[in-house]
């Protein structure tokens, strides 16, 4: 924030908001990467620490919460620092969210584990979650910067996330249909595919509260969509 | 920091900082006192008398003590004495190569160094240290080692854009020093030696993957030739033939693998070389022509109307090309006909401003719509048969990706079945 406010106090408690929700972004970014590759190589320790520390997420989005309406129910903010309040409370839920689905993959590894898994399976989940990463990471950095800028390249890249996510659909359904016994494997995999995608679709959101944050009005309506256009691979620019 | 000295302006002084803080101080004094003087002034009918009292309170609250003034002018001296400590500390950042922070005991960022900025952006001061760095494991490690005044040392590794590995290091700086409560974070980059150590392990569990194929028909072909088909002229003859080709394939494959690692090592520096891009495929269209007659297709290259000069490694870029090309020519061989074209937003294609566009267009059968997002994983094939009569090592495109990745340039498929395929490579221009 440029300005700062007559009561410094108030500054300080818009402080702690920001603090927490990156903090909590590190933890879910962490989450995330740590489940996927517990999936990838079949590490159990590594599930049941990343199971753990989902409540340390659980317990972050109260606080933040608590710390929220204290904030709103004191200085009674306008413009620019109600929107940081509502902001943070709404980024603080999508990242409880992140951090649940994380969980989510982690419980899975354990029921899986004792599966061998097709090797382009696993590249094709770490294909996505590579994705899934760089979104959450991009919209994190712009939370901290307040840019608004990021929101095209992140919607471009869920377009990226969902057209890899139909794929492994399709594969995961054939390899169920070649083998029954695979059901079972292949079915939570669907799931930790389904968990990551989604992980892409919070990042979506918090883009769209960090550009109603900074500009005060909500992101346009979606562009609408080329047919039968895919982009693969590389970076932003 | 404002470079005019704080002294030789009355309003900075030591006396007005005293001032303004016993008039916080009294300020719940000073408001009774001024009700009352409303009170007395409007109410009582003595506005003279009550305002003259006023005064004389406002003037008991600004009277300071002798020992505070005493203190706060020592306080004032020894702030000169400060700046010059924090240009020194700013000079001596500065100095450091590896990105490095200046903390004070709260964890917010003093001073951060240009290469600090360069890797995680630029840092406002005062901001606190998790609006940059969000790894709860350096946090952690950075709050205690400031609670506890002590060094503290993480290992940290960033996944995203490409992954990274940092040797974390905090220490306070000399208790002694005027300015004690300081912490300096640094961050040494260790992702060469980790990538070489990852290097080993990812290539013996790639090769031993797909080296296992070829290798086991290999074997196989040998036994034949040892027992069975012995004395067999015209078997042996065939089953050479064969051997040789799964040996070739082996070849493949490893000279594929090992120029993979090769990008990976260097993935996260970007190229610096000014490359016309013109000139480069040209030379990539004229090496591949006699390959392209040879499965019978045309080649065409139209250049743009202006020049194109993008960043980049150009044994690197020749590869690219080299293999995109290769491919339209394989995959697209029905099509008979392969274009590369390259064309700025001044050719009236869609190519944003700012940006170069290299197309590779093949009249080919096309890709399946679920198939393209995935092309560039490593060994992932749309259809394995055809792959290996092409001799296709699945590495083809996820070479294309890393280079491009490296170049911070995109790859966009974009692909109709029955109609072809175009590869479109989008470079920032230099």
């Amino acid at each position: 924030m440029p300005q700062s406010h007559t009561v410094a106090s108030f500054d300080e408690e818009l402080q702690y908001l920001v603090r927490r929700i990156a903090e909590m972004g590190g933890v879910a970014e962490r989450i995330v990467a740590d489940s996927v590759a517990a999936l990838v190589n079949g590490d159990t320790d590594m599930a049941q620490r990343v199971i753990a520390e989902d409540a340390e997420l659980d317990r972050a989005e109260r606080e933040i919460d608590e710390r929220a309406v204290v904030v709103i129910a004191k200085r009674q903010p306008m413009a620019s620092d109600l929107r940081e309040i509502i902001g943070s409370i709404r980024i603080a839920s999508d990242l409880e969210r992140v951090g649940d689905l994380g969980k989510n993959i982690g419980k899975r590894v354990i029921a899986v584990q004792a599966m061998t898994q097709p090797k382009k399976l696993v590249r094709g989940l770490e294909h996505l979650s590579e994705l899934a990463l760089t979104q959450l990471k991009e919209v994190l950095d712009a939370y901290s910067s307040r840019s608004h800028e990021v929101a095209d390249a992140i919607r471009e890249r869920d377009e990226e996330i969902d057209a890899i996510y139909t794929s492994l659909f399709r594969e995961l359904l054939t390899y169920m249909m070649e083998d029954p016994r695979n059901i079972t494997a292949c079915t939570h995999l669907l799931f930790c595919a389904k968990n990551i995608e989604r992980i892409g679709d919070h990042a979506t959101n918090i883009a769209e509260t960090v550009y109603y944050m900074a500009t005060g009005s909500q992101l346009p309506a979606e562009r609408p969509k080329e047919d039968e256009t895919h982009s693969v691979g590389a970076t932003s620019l | 920091m404002s470079s005019d000295d704080p002294e030789d302006k009355w309003w900075r002084g030591p006396w007005a900082e005293g001032a303004s803080w016993r008039l916080r101080r009294a300020r719940y004094p000073l408001f009774v006192a001024f009700v009352l003087t409303l009170v007395l002034g409007l109410r009582a009918g003595m506005p003279f008398v009550a305002f003259g009292g006023f005064v004389l309170v406002l003037l008991a609250a600004l009277v300071p003590a002798r020992s505070r003034v005493e203190r706060l002018a020592a306080r004032h001296r020894n702030r000169g004495g400060a700046d010059e400590v924090a240009a020194a500390q700013r000079a001596v950042l500065a100095a450091i190569a590896e990105p490095a922070f200046l903390l004070d005991d709260t964890c917010a960022v003093v001073e951060a160094n240009a290469a600090a900025s360069a890797l995680f952006g630029p840092v406002a001061r005062g901001a606190h240290l998790s609006a940059r760095i969000r790894s709860p494991g350096v946090l952690d490690m950075v709050r205690e080692a400031v609670a506890e005044r002590r060094t503290g040392t993480i290992e940290h590794s960033d996944r995203v854009p490409s992954e990274r590995w940092y040797q974390v290091h905090i220490a306070p700086l000399d208790e002694a020093a005027e300015d004690a409560g300081r912490f300096l974070l640094t961050f040494q980059d260790i992702t060469e030696a980790r990538r070489m150590d990852r290097m080993r392990s990812d290539f013996v569990a790639n090769a031993s993957h797909e080296l296992r194929t070829p290798l086991a028909s290999m074997t196989g072909f040998i036994e034949t030739l040892q027992g069975p088909a012995k004395e067999d002229t015209a078997a042996r003859e065939r089953f050479l033939a064969i051997m040789l080709e799964q040996a070739e394939r082996m070849g493949r494959l490893v000279e594929d693998l090992m120029s993979l690692s090769r990008l990976e090592l260097r993935a996260h520096v970007a190229p610096s070389d000014r490359i016309a891009l013109v000139g480069l495929i040209e030379h990539v269209c004229d090496a591949l022509r006699p390959q392209a007659e040879e499965l019978g297709v045309a080649l065409a290259f139209t250049p743009a109307s202006e020049e194109a000069v993008v960043l980049g490694d150009r044994d690197e870029l020749i590869q690219v090309f080299q293999n995109l090309v290769e491919n339209a020519c394989k995959y697209g061989q029905s099509g008979e006909r392969v274009e590369v074209s390259i064309a700025g937003p001044a050719d009236g294609s869609d190519t944003p401003e700012g940006m170069v566009d290299v197309a590779v267009r093949d009249y080919g059968p096309g890709i399946p719509a679920e198939h393209v997002p995935r092309l560039t994983e490593r060994f992932y094939r749309v259809d394995v048969e055809t792959s290996r009569a092409k001799k296709g090592t699945g590495l083809g495109l996820a070479i294309v990706k890393h280079i491009l990745t490296r170049h911070r340039a995109r790859l966009i498929v974009r692909s109709r079945l029955g109609e072809g395929s175009v590869f479109l490579v989008r470079f920032k221009r230099a």
